[in-house]
């Protein structure tokens, strides 16, 4: 009988204790949303530095989810997320179209580049254009590392290809499906070209013998876009405080904000908000 | 290799650095698992025992699904619970979605086949060694389920160590459903995915060599208090 009572008072001590934990964790609850973005913008450290400028003018806390394009429109139709920050301007406005979604704002942008083993076997530093880049690529059947994984820089990637009239396909061409940091961690381990934007690239930090070999054409624009939901298709979100998120981007301080971060001393985002609103 | 390259030299700072974000992680990493696994002991201690003293229809198949689900893919059951607790899915009106307590849940779902399928295998051997004894003594299955539960404590701690270790190790499951949002699901195993995607290779293996020490320390522990009972109680 010692035995059981023993066993029922540990027994006791421990829903307690797993009470007394799972309370702790349910403290400390103030304004916030929760935003899908983009890793670039996340592992570049832009929304450690912004955030924190939006925090103190609002008391709005903005809690980052940092997954490929694709996956936060997905957490968005869901109704996962307040408010969306992404870069695929085609998606996006189908996400409109589609209802859910009420507007997009231009919030800034920065540019894609190709990066690759720093001896170019396939000369790609001397191209005229991207399309010619990857032609080059693609006729020295060069290792070439693609995210794969249906994210902006994937679909902004598979849009160049086609633009170049080459269905990239063979040993040469491989399609990874991971996020862009894993992407070029694979790419600089076997030595191997890749897309990347430049942002993430410029904060990374396991390069190895990858250099930047590529950049500047008109066609490697990549646009960010602020994406306000919409309220009837998930009434329960945070509408109002998404809104005032939305606005502070596009307003005189959020852009000023974008466009004080940086890296090193180099500027990653170039805020573009096209009418800079009063709200704020 | 410079020291600032180096792993250990790496963990050796972040250690005696104190970092208020890192110890934040570090609290979070293991609040989450232990309440996963304390949770996952009160539920699948008593069912293991169940499972090892009654007979019933479906018993085997039951004990081979319990098997199977040890091998359950964290980002399978994170996955699972993502739809569960998504707006769209049928618990998504508590909100759950991308906080500590979501995690919490994926968590006990890997650690439970773990503890219920070992519990079931130790009670067994003990009942099968002693189910005379105990019947002798006009014990019937209820009565005997806290007694060998009781004298089967000490294995029953590694069983709930090796739970532990696959809820502090996995890390599939809570980026999903947590997130890894900064100061609020952010835990050890999601900022070492984290570092590793920004290139940042010693922090990411020095914060591995963090979480591999607060693990051993966890187990030096558990097994400090088995030894002490075992020499107190003999």
């Amino acid at each position: 009988m010692k035995k059981t009572t023993t066993l029922a008072s540990a027994g006791f001590l421990t829903s307690g204790l797993v009470g007394l934990l799972w309370s702790a964790s349910l403290l400390a609850r103030d304004d916030f949303i929760t935003l899908a973005s983009t890793t670039s913008t996340e592992n570049s450290g832009l929304f450690n530095a912004i955030i924190a400028t939006f925090t103190d003018a609002t008391g709005i806390n903005v809690r980052v989810v940092a997954v490929g394009t694709g996956q936060a429109f997905e957490i968005a139709r869901r109704g996962d997320a307040d408010s969306l920050l992404v870069h695929d301007t085609a998606g996006e406005v189908q996400f409109i179209a589609d209802g859910y979604a009420s507007e997009r704002l231009d919030v800034m942008y920065n540019d894609f580049v190709i990066v690759g083993p720093s001896d170019d076997p396939a000369d790609v530093s001397s191209s005229d254009n991207v399309a010619d880049a990857l032609v080059r690529i693609a006729e020295s059947e060069s290792p070439f590392a693609s995210r794969g994984d249906d994210s902006g820089t994937n679909r902004a990637e598979l849009r160049l290809w086609k633009d170049a009239g080459i269905t990239p396909q063979g040993a040469w061409y491989r399609e990874l499906g991971s996020g862009m940091g894993p992407t070029l961690n694979t790419a600089a381990g076997m030595n191997a070209y890749s897309f990347t934007d430049r942002a993430t690239w410029v904060a990374f930090q396991n390069p190895q013998d990858l250099v930047l070999l590529f950049e500047g054409d008109d066609a490697l624009f990549n646009q960010y876009a602020s994406v306000l939901l919409s309220e009837q298709q998930h009434p329960h979100l945070k509408h109002a405080l998404a809104a005032q998120w939305h606005q502070w981007l596009v307003s005189e301080k959020g852009q000023q904000a974008i466009a004080d971060f940086n890296v090193n001393g180099q500027p990653l985002f170039f805020p573009n908000a096209q009418s800079l609103s009063n709200t704020q | 290799m410079t020291a600032s390259d180096n792993p250990f030299y790496t963990a050796l700072t972040l250690i005696l650095g104190m970092d208020s974000a890192l110890i934040a992680i570090v609290m979070l990493s293991l609040k989450v698992s232990l309440i996963a696994v304390l949770t996952a002991s009160l539920l699948a201690l008593p069912l293991g025992a169940a499972l090892a003293l009654w007979r019933f229809p479906g018993r085997n198949a039951l004990i081979v699904l319990l098997n199977a689900l040890m091998g359950l893919p964290p980002v399978v059951a994170g996955l699972c619970v993502y739809l569960l607790l998504s707006r769209a899915g049928p618990l998504g009106q508590f909100g759950l979605l991308f906080t500590p307590t979501a995690m919490v849940i994926a968590q006990t779902i890997l650690v439970f086949p773990i503890i219920a399928a070992l519990t079931r295998q130790q009670v067994e051997t003990l009942h099968n060694e002693y189910a005379e004894q105990l019947r002798s003594l006009g014990l019937n299955q209820l009565r005997m389920m806290p007694t060998l539960l009781w004298d089967a404590r000490f294995g029953l701690l590694t069983v709930i160590l090796a739970g532990f270790g696959r809820a502090s190790a996995e890390v599939g499951a809570v980026m999903i459903v947590g997130g890894n949002i900064d100061g609020v699901t952010r835990v050890m195993t999601t900022s070492i995915v984290l570092e590793t995607s920004k290139g940042n290779l010693p922090l990411a293996l020095g914060l591995g060599i963090v979480l591999l020490s607060l693990v051993t320390l966890i187990n030096a522990l558990a097994h400090m208090v088995s030894e002490t009972a075992k020499r107190r109680l003999g």
